[in-house]
């Protein structure tokens, strides 16, 4: 039994090594391994657009159902994957060792995820978009009805598909395609929770929107949600650059979605094809690294006329700064180009705090006079933009006051208190010269 | 009569009775054979005018009983008359030289000369060894803490000085000098050298070079453990010399003998206590031997010395300020009580303006000599002293040659000319009514000047007011009420009765009778020891730790009364069985002795009293070295980081984890890390741990300590924005609850929570009180449950049972039974606890990742 099993492990090794090379890492951070959790194995050729999408770009996706007992995202304390897409709204339970835990774990190590719910979503998911700032409506039936800003549709009628398009204002996310089209979107609303300040709504729904159920009649209470506080799409990018989406809508990524028409009522302008598939292309592109992913490396200080670095600076010493920022294009290493990077001189409060100017290809340098303050200072680099991953640079130097020679020896105002000094040296020994052979 | 005039006690005035009696010591020239001493009894009138003797009135004839055995103080017997008054020259240089060119009485003399010198030599090897005896015995008492626990540096602030000694002798003095710390006080920093006393390290990296330099292989660890006990050993010498001065040889030691063993001074000097005062008391008393000594002799040379000694002692601690303050007042006393001379002239202005200028070059002083309120006395006096007109008392005694060099001096200070000139002024007024109108006006206007000069500089904070510190000391309830920051440690608290008894013993009973003596034989030097006696035992009373300066004061004083009394009951003894002469003249020197010899005749038990006396003062001193010795072993050898307790078996038990703790911190975090804790730690977090802290010993920045206080009194979440302000990465405290180790974090939060409180207003005392009362059971605050101290504490204290019999969470340092045994963390997380629980260190986490 156990040659069997010893080989069967090798094999497994074998299978995941290339899958280790070719993993996230610092140098190269778009994602390569993605697992894909499904409610049913038929949403893969219903949504089997933007799966494609995404392998045309070179993911390798790993389809399982969401109750698959050899669900296991970590091996050997490693992580498997470098994604995550749930696309299982209904599923209660993961299979395997896969919890709500697991999955934030596996955010928190720095990797991505894409959440869909849809009306009737589980607490499983329920409690996964919670911790991410995301609070799904508490009626488990509510869906997003706006009758407003409906998509003009021959067979639905009760004004649940929705064409939304206020989408989030940045080209990062979004890309440089402004998206025309209105995306359609059918399913739950959810609201951010105001004390998680990293949540940011991609998608959100009209002022006439609400959320209720459909079936029901409407109560005199307003409904729970409603207007611009319900978010359709929303996106976190956490501390560590790991990047959520999380949609109340399962079929806006749907092939039939992707391709219909659409209408938006009361507005005369008939799209071949909805905004979806540009939408959630474009956002799968940024939730996975292909863009707005920053870094800055060689951050360098020096004295001017040096170019060695110093382990503590003299208070009044001018030094010179420089740091170069790079933007990961999807398979390379650009340089990133801005006029708004600052660096601040920082103990407590910021002692000094200037623009740095760049060269175009990558450096960012500056220099100033250290101030006439000694302690532990840091250069500190916080260039938080939207969309961008957000760098956060500091490095520790010491500010020491002059020594005891350092000081100007000679100064033409003391030249009286020299002056007298010396008199006085003089002084003193005529004086005892006098007193004691004179008499 | 070619006599010469050698010395007055007080000339010019006059005092009845014969406790003040006025003599003069004249010597025929040229006859070598015969001398005399001549007594004036008081009662008479002596005048004396411009330095020269006009008349006396009756002038008694006496003999000499003995001048041989100590050239120092003669015993002369008044005829006619029942009590004999021993007499002390001042001048001991010229008396020496006489009392040696004086031969015994004519008809023994030779016999007795070849004996003479023998028993000097015998007294002299008796005097030698006892002394190296003394010298040995200081140290090796001070060894029990390394023969207990190990060679170790002890407490908090000896950790500093040590890592500073460590620093100057791997990096030189210059880079010493200009330290700049960025390891404390983050992210303020502190310029070490500028804010330290150097004297210490310096004295102990030059005894470490030393030692290299003659090829010893010793560690800079093993000479600053050893740098405290090597100096009091050198005290010891002080003190005998101090007590050679004040009294005699048999004083002096004695006050050795006291000074060595006793427990004030061992508190502070054990192995391993490497402090400032370890070699500061040794200054101290050093500089007064030395004033005392110049003021005796009026040599310019003493004088020099003292202000050497003085250099040496502000370079060493900052208890300098009650020399600076205690000399002045001494010279003011002298003034006022009409002993004012031309001695005490040249002795004080050479100490002040010398010790001044030297006082200056420690750069944590500098200005601060002339500018701080603390120091103005000295300066005043200084300058009061320049009005009394010095041709008055000047001596023939005094070398002209100095006084020129004196004035000189004092000349050369433009702002001294002013009152040079008036001597000038009363040399061109002949009349003195005159002179005295002009000197009252000159007086009165140069007060009221300086007076004026002292307000505006005050006021324009040129001279800066004392420090709380200072006022404390005046008024021990400054500190209480104003900077909780000084009266949160326990050394500064006033002082109990018990601890008194704990480090004087029977020097307590002996010191008001050591005063009395002082004051039957009152001169300079005796006033002198009454007031550092007086003034060190006020402070002492105020401040636990000032128990140290008044130390050497009351062995010498009590030296003198032990001594003075024994002498005195021997010679009762001696008298009896030898009533030859030749007993009186090895008596020596004691009138007191003599008196009671003479009283002796109307007692007929005196002998045997005096031998019960003398038993019963022997039990006494007996009983004293036995306390010293358990007091040292027992109570004042533990280095206080290593604990140690006695088991349920009666075994000792080593607590060692303040040690493991910081050892963990060393290895286990990256070094950039920085440490908040409650500042006592922070010297040996530093230190031991080598790792950036927040707040330390050096309690200079009150604001930034109260940050720390209110953190560790704020809930979690309002503590963790603070500790993210200050880039904290570990917290750590101490905690007792399982050890009942009672010194610890709980038992010191209420200083944490009212110096937080004397900042941040947010934080308020009676917030952690239940109706007054400090608790941590479950009828404790809720605010105070729940507190971030509370919370790093008690973290998982609930699952834990310490002692048999009692609930889970039960608390033994202060006996209860916890009343938040459910504590969560949110933001930080427990990162290591040492084996007893003492130390617990808590690793900040970072923000949440996705919030």
């Amino acid at each position: 039994m156990a040659a069997p099993k010893f080989a069967f492990l090798l094999l497994n090794l074998i299978s995941i090594l290339p899958l280790l090379v070719s993993s996230f890492s610092v140098d190269r951070p778009t994602d390569r391994r993605i697992l894909v959790l499904l409610d049913d194995l038929s949403l893969k050729s219903s949504h089997s657009l933007f799966f494609s999408s995404l392998k045309s770009r070179g993911f390798d996706l790993d389809f399982k159902l969401a109750d698959d007992p050899a669900i296991a995202v970590k091996r050997y304390g490693q992580y498997m994957y470098d994604g995550l897409i749930l696309l299982s709204p209904s599923t209660e339970r993961f299979g395997g060792s896969l919890d709500v835990e697991g999955v934030l774990d596996f955010v928190d190590s720095g990797h991505d995820l894409i959440v869909a719910a849809d009306a009737n979503a589980s607490d499983l998911i329920r409690n996964i978009a919670a911790e991410c700032g995301v609070d799904f409506d508490e009626d488990p039936s509510a869906v997003v009805v706006d009758h407003s800003s409906y998509a003009v549709s021959e067979t639905e009628g009760d004004h649940t598909l929705i064409a939304a398009d206020d989408f989030i204002q940045s080209d990062v996310i979004l890309g440089n395609k402004k998206i025309e089209a209105p995306v359609l979107f059918k399913g739950i609303g959810h609201s951010l929770n105001p004390a998680n300040s990293m949540v940011l709504k991609a998608l959100s729904a009209s002022p006439s929107s609400y959320s209720t159920n459909p079936s029901s009649k409407l109560s005199s209470q307003p409904p729970s949600l409603y207007g611009t506080a319900i978010s359709l799409v929303s996106v976190v990018q956490a501390r560590n650059a790991a990047r959520i989406m999380i949609s109340g809508s399962l079929d806006m990524f749907s092939n039939r979605l992707f391709r219909a028409g659409v209408q938006k009522s009361g507005s005369l302008n008939k799209y071949e094809k909805s905004g979806n598939e540009q939408f959630i292309t474009e956002l799968s592109k940024w939730i996975f690294h292909e863009r707005g992913h920053l870094k800055a490396v060689n951050l360098r200080h020096n004295k001017v006329g040096e170019s060695e670095e110093p382990s503590m600076y003299r208070i009044n010493d001018d030094l010179e700064f420089s740091v170069e920022i790079f933007e990961w294009s999807g398979s390379s290493w650009v340089p990133h180009v801005s006029k708004d990077v600052q660096v601040q001189f920082y103990m407590m409060s910021p002692y000094v705090l200037k623009t740095l100017s760049t060269n175009g290809k990558g450096l960012y340098h500056t220099s100033f006079k250290v101030p006439d303050v000694y302690g532990v200072f840091q250069f500190k680099v916080e260039y938080q933009k939207l969309g961008y991953t957000s760098l956060s640079l500091s490095k520790q130097i010491p500010v020491r006051p002059f020594k005891h020679n350092e000081y100007e020896r000679f100064i033409t105002t003391a030249f009286p208190y020299y002056g007298a000094s010396f008199s006085m040296m003089a002084g003193f020994f005529i004086f005892s010269g006098v007193y004691l052979y004179n008499k | 009569m070619l006599f010469q005039l050698i010395q007055s006690t007080l000339p010019g005035k006059e005092k009845p009775g014969f406790d003040n009696l006025y003599f003069f010591v004249k010597k025929k020239q040229g006859v070598q054979t015969e001398r005399r001493v001549i007594v004036v009894v008081g009662g008479t009138k002596i005048v004396v005018r411009g330095g020269k003797l006009v008349a006396v009135g009756i002038c008694i004839p006496v003999e000499v009983i003995s001048s041989l055995q100590n050239p120092n103080s003669l015993t002369v017997e008044i005829p006619n008359s029942d009590p004999i008054h021993q007499i002390r020259p001042m001048v001991a240089a010229k008396m020496e030289k006489s009392a040696a060119d004086l031969p015994a009485s004519p008809g023994l003399s030779s016999v007795l000369k070849s004996l003479k010198l023998k028993t000097k030599q015998q007294e002299l090897l008796i005097r030698v060894s006892v002394l190296f005896l003394v010298y040995v015995l200081a140290f090796i008492t001070r060894l029990f803490s390394i023969l207990r626990y190990e060679s170790m540096i002890h407490e908090f602030d000896p950790y500093f000085n040590y890592r500073v000694t460590q620093f100057l002798t791997q990096n030189g003095f210059y880079e010493f000098w200009n330290w700049f710390d960025y390891e404390s006080w983050y992210p303020l920093g502190r310029i070490v050298g500028g804010t330290l006393y150097p004297g210490l390290m310096v004295t102990a990296a030059f005894i470490f070079w030393t030692l290299r330099f003659l090829r010893f292989a010793v560690h800079i660890r093993e000479v600053c453990v050893l740098t405290a006990p090597f100096f009091a050993a050198n005290t010891t010498i002080v003190a005998y010399f101090f007590g050679k001065e004040l009294w005699d040889s048999g004083a002096g030691l004695v006050a050795a003998v006291l000074i060595a063993i006793c427990p004030g001074y061992i508190s502070r000097s054990v192995a391993g206590s490497y402090d400032n005062e370890g070699v500061a008391i040794f200054a101290l008393l050093l500089t007064f031997y030395l004033f005392v000594k110049a003021v005796n002799t009026g040599s310019l040379a003493w004088a020099l010395a003292s202000a050497f000694g003085y250099f040496y002692m502000v370079s060493a601690w900052g208890g300098y300020v009650f020399i600076i303050n205690l000399i002045p007042l001494y010279v003011l006393v002298l003034l006022i009580t009409g002993r004012y001379s031309m001695r005490l002239y040249v002795a004080y202005n050479c100490m002040y303006v010398l010790g001044m200028l030297l006082a200056m070059q420690i750069r944590f002083v500098g200005f601060q000599h002339v500018q701080s309120g603390e120091h103005m006395a000295a300066m005043g006096v200084f300058f009061l002293i320049q009005f009394l007109p010095s041709h008055q008392y000047s001596r023939p005694t005094i070398s002209r040659f100095y006084v020129v060099i004196i004035k000189a001096i004092l000349t050369s200070s433009y702002l001294v000319q002013v009152f040079n000139f008036l001597d000038w002024v009363k040399y061109l007024l002949d009349d003195p009514k005159k002179f005295h109108t002009f000197l009252r006006f000159t007086v009165t206007s140069a007060v009221g000047l300086g007076a004026v000069a002292l307000g505006v500089g005050t006021a324009s904070g040129y001279i800066s007011p004392w420090t709380g510190r200072f006022y404390s000391l005046l008024d021990p309830t400054y500190a209480k009420d104003h900077i909780p920051i000084i009266a949160s440690v326990s050394e500064h608290q006033p002082t109990a009765w018990s601890s008194f008894m704990f480090d004087f013993h029977i020097l307590l009973f002996l010191f008001p009778a050591g005063l009395y003596f002082c004051f039957k034989r009152l001169s300079d030097a005796t006033i002198f020891i009454v007031m550092y006696g007086l003034t060190s035992m006020y402070f002492a009373g105020v401040m636990v730790r000032l128990i140290l300066v008044a130390t050497p004061a009351v062995c010498l004083i009590s030296a003198i009364a032990v001594s003075a009394t024994v002498k005195n009951l021997t010679q009762l003894v001696r008298s009896k069985s030898k009533p030859a002469p030749a007993g009186s003249s090895k008596g020596a020197s004691n009138t007191k002795a003599s008196s009671k010899g003479s009283l002796e005749q109307s007692m007929p038990f005196g002998r045997n009293g005096a031998i019960a006396l003398l038993l019963g003062a022997l039990y006494l001193l007996s009983r004293y070295v036995i306390h010293c010795t358990w007091v040292t072993s027992e109570a004042y050898s533990s280095p206080s980081i290593v604990l140690a307790a006695r088991g349920a078996h009666g075994q000792r038990v080593i607590f060692d984890d303040y040690r493991e703790a910081y050892f963990w911190l060393r290895q286990n975090t990256p070094p950039e890390a920085k440490v908040m804790s409650w500042w006592d730690y922070g010297y040996q977090i530093t230190a031991m741990g080598n790792r950036t802290v927040i707040v330390d010993n050096n309690t200079w920045n009150n604001t930034h300590i109260a940050t720390v206080g209110r953190a560790m009194s704020s809930y979690e979440d309002e503590a963790y924005e603070i500790i993210k302000s200050l880039d904290v990465d570990y917290v750590l405290v101490v905690f007792g609850g399982v050890t009942g180790y009672s010194s610890d974090d709980i038992n010191k939060f209420l200083w944490m929570v009212r110096i937080g409180g004397g900042v941040f207003p947010v934080i308020k005392e009676p917030d952690y009180l239940v109706n007054g009362e400090y608790r941590v059971d479950k009828g404790g605050a809720p605010k105070m449950l729940n507190c971030l101290m509370y919370k790093l504490c008690y973290y998982r204290f609930g699952e834990l049972t310490t002692e048999y019999g009692k609930p889970p969470g039960y608390d033994r340092a202060r006996g209860v039974e916890i009343g938040n045994k459910d504590i969560k963390l949110e933001h930080l997380e427990e990162a290591f606890t040492t084996s007893n629980w003492i130390v617990r260190i808590y690793k900040v986490k970072p923000p949440n990742n996705r919030w």
